[in-house]
């Protein structure tokens, strides 16, 4: 069996996943000085080399269609060659199932840094409301917490990784430490001449993108594509705001390339390693430590519980409740765009900004009553972005011919598109969750995940509401929406899509319905505890980051304190 | 890339600050491609010279400075990488030929420019769509695509579109006079 050899140290706190949760929990332990051991199934990041900001599509001779072309036949890269992140919808080698009559997809990004690198930095508090949903609409589960338990958290996540925003006492965004966004552009004035029309707030957006220097790294330089990485760290990455930090302190190792397999229990029941699978050499290793943080992704943690299977715990470490893989969710999407003439032959001038819209619109009808429970937030897009590959079919396939009139039309169509994306809470439902698919293992003999699916009246009538929200808007405009006959099924995301997957470990005040408790700690196995999204109860019209590294603070503080107690 | 373009992104590299490592890597790579075009003859990798120079043609007329903005050679490379991007440009190359030969008794490049026109009017739009078009309204949409990819991907599209930006800046501002223009032209003038 496995070997483990007699001077192998043990460390206080093994961290596996070194995204959001993962980079927060290493980051909190240092600065208190614990030895953290850190996995990561990727391999490290060089900002330096892997990020493409700045770069011209002319610079590569694919120009971002990428070899062959493959863009043109429908095998992109997700989100595009110059997106920062190492993975996307599919890991070759590294599968996972979907039930039949279920859709889902995961992306999953390996490297230091995970979705981190690239995701979008929208950076929302959850409400006071949204954390105790229950009590207020009788649907779904309230979190064991509360809003005044996560503030100062917030406070603490806010002000280190720097988010922007601004003071607007609206209930269902809670203002926080915010740095100051730069002002709207052209389209986004608009917009929200069009939304106070409407009477629907929107206010200045809430990335996490700093515009003043913030403890060393300097202040945003303002060139639009904070999904390419940024090398001097202007925006949030868990990788150069958490990790790379941390390990100057000397009390983090960081182990990359390190796909974790099982946790490995003694007799009384407490995990006394890692066992993971060295991707370079393709050995099984263990690691040995007093605590162990999983922060490997909401489904990836919970594979990892379901895969760690012994005596007294057959269905999965810590899953005594039977619910581990339960309640998944993801948040709804919707988006819709239209072409405004009012913008049209603008004068040119730069419009990048932060890699992100300048404004946002929060839910707005959280006192009202609508035909769905909960609601959503709209997310905006439009500018002179940077021309890529197929930014100009769409005029191509529209205008046809060729020639100066061709160019013509591109160059009058170019800025004159806006768009808007909604993105929304879903119930969790008995039809979504997530388990081990007994028949397909990995590359690493790791078996795997096996998604179920479905969406329910609940999100669907909320999806037909953004549309009609968007509509309205963009006639408001001035614009025009092509009226397109589609089933509400072929409007909504497909699950995942959205890639704010949560609520698979979730924390609650019954042992018998929750794995964890409220601090995100075991309840069966005392010394593992969860610091990705996995444990979160239900999954508010709010992007999700936020609140993982919120979480993940608090967890890794509790987690420093019960040690020191000598309680794990 | 010219020399003076060279020289002018050290200049910003030298500007740039906190990006200044990056923008140096720029330079870099600028000065390398600068040095593998110098001549200035393109060798076709999947196509035949014949082949090349018809598209070459052809994306000249789709986009009027295609040429420079290397598309005939965008697509060639690609086509060089992928058999099935390689069929789609030999076959409506060939098509091309065949069709002008039938019409004109002259293959593209050779036709007149009145004879070239009167060709594309018909296969540039999907409204003539008929069994003995499809073909070629099929390939053209491909060469329309990817001429106009190349070129707006390229230094002179980027300029000729007004795209300002992928530049760091310290602070972001919005011009007024694009806010009233567009205010102006909307309903909440």
């Amino acid at each position: 069996m496995f070997q483990i050899t007699r001077s192998a140290p043990v460390y206080d706190v093994v961290i596996i996943g070194s995204g959001a949760g993962g980079g927060t929990v290493t980051k909190v332990l240092a600065d208190l000085g614990i030895s953290v051991a850190l996995l990561e199934a990727g391999p490290m990041l060089h900002p330096e080399k892997d990020f493409k900001m700045l770069k011209w599509p002319y610079e590569y001779p694919h120009r971002g269609a990428l070899d062959g072309g493959a863009s043109y036949f429908g095998h992109g890269r997700a989100f595009g060659f110059f997106s920062a992140h190492a993975g996307g919808w599919e890991l070759y080698g590294e599968p996972y199932t979907v039930a039949e009559g279920s859709k889902f997809n995961w992306f999953r990004s390996r490297i230091v840094g995970g979705r981190t690198n690239h995701y979008g930095r929208i950076s929302l508090r959850y409400a006071d409301y949204d954390l105790k949903p229950y009590s207020r609409d009788g649907i779904g589960t309230d979190w064991p917490i509360s809003y005044e338990d996560i503030a100062p958290y917030y406070d603490k996540a806010e002000s280190f990784i720097g988010v922007t925003g601004s003071k607007e006492g609206i209930r269902s965004a809670p203002d926080g430490v915010f740095q100051k966004c730069p002002p709207p552009r052209v389209h986004e004035v608009l917009i929200k001449k069009a939304a106070d029309k409407l009477g629907i707030p929107c206010i200045p957006n809430r990335l996490a993108v700093i515009t003043q220097p913030t403890n060393g790294r300097p202040a945003c330089h303002y060139c639009g594509e904070c999904g390419r990485g940024c090398i001097p760290a202007s925006n949030y990455s868990s990788s150069q705001v958490q990790v790379f930090p941390a390990m100057k302190t000397g009390k983090v190792t960081l182990i990359t390339d390190a796909m974790a397999r099982e946790l490995i229990t003694n007799d009384e029941g407490k995990v006394t390693a890692v066992s993971y699978i060295d991707k370079t050499t393709r050995t099984e290793k263990q690691i040995k430590c007093r605590t162990v943080v999983l922060a490997a992704s909401c489904c990836e943690s919970t594979r990892l519980l379901l895969n760690s299977k012994g005596k007294g715990h057959e269905n999965g470490l810590g899953n005594s409740s039977g619910t581990v893989g339960k309640y998944l969710t993801d948040n709804t999407g919707f988006g819709l765009g239209a072409r405004i003439p009012a913008l049209e032959g603008m004068p040119r001038h730069n419009s990048d900004g932060m890699g992100g819209a300048h404004l946002y619109m929060p839910w707005w009808l959280w006192d009202k009553k609508t035909d769905f429970p909960r609601g959503y937030h709209v997310e905006l897009g439009g500018g002179h972005n940077m021309p890529g590959i197929g930014s100009f079919t769409g005029v191509c396939a529209q205008h046809e011919g060729y020639g100066d009139s061709l160019k013509k039309a591109i160059y009058e169509d170019f800025g004159t598109h806006v768009s808007f994306a909604g993105r929304g809470e879903m119930i969790p439902n008995k039809d979504t969750y997530c388990e081990i698919d007994p028949n397909v293992v990995d590359k690493y003999g790791i078996p795997v995940l096996k998604f179920h699916f479905k969406w329910t009246d609940a999100e669907y009538k909320q999806v037909e509401h953004m549309e009609k929200t968007f509509t309205d808007i963009i006639e408001t405009m001035g614009g025009t929406v092509v009226k397109r006959n589609r089933p509400v099924e072929d409007k909504i995301s497909v699950g995942g899509d959205i890639i704010h997957e949560v609520g698979a470990i979730r924390m609650g005040d019954d042992p018998k319905t929750a794995p964890l408790n409220k601090y995100c700690q075991s309840n069966d196995v005392k010394n593992v505890f969860v610091a990705d999204a996995a444990p979160f109860v239900t999954n508010p019209d709010k992007n999700p980051t936020l609140t993982i590294v919120a979480l993940a603070w608090r967890t890794a503080e509790y987690l420093a304190d019960e040690m020191r107690k000598g309680n794990v | 890339m010219t020399r003076r373009d060279v020289l002018s992104k050290i200049a910003a590299a030298a500007m740039a600050g906190p990006v200044g490592l990056e923008a140096a890597q720029h330079v870099h790579e600028a000065a390398a491609a600068a040095a593998n075009t110098a001549g200035g003859i393109y060798k076709p990798k999947a196509l035949t010279q014949h082949e090349f120079e018809t598209l070459k043609t052809l994306c000249e007329i789709i986009v009027p400075g295609a040429s420079k903005g290397g598309a005939a050679e965008f697509i060639d490379l690609l086509s060089s990488q992928n058999p099935e991007m390689a069929a789609i440009y030999t076959g409506g190359l060939a098509w091309l030929d065949e069709a002008m030969k039938r019409a004109y008794h002259m293959d593209f490049l050779t036709a007149k420019a009145d004879q070239k026109t009167e060709m594309l009017d018909r296969i540039a739009y999907r409204r003539n769509r008929t069994p003995e078009l499809s073909p070629g309204i099929t390939f053209f949409s491909w060469a329309r695509r990817m001429t106009v990819d190349a070129y707006y991907t390229s230094a002179a599209g980027i300029k000729d579109v007004g795209y300002l930006g992928n530049r760091a800046i310290k602070e972001f501002k919005v011009p007024q006079e694009a806010i009233d223009y567009a205010v102006k032209r909307s309903p909440f003038a």
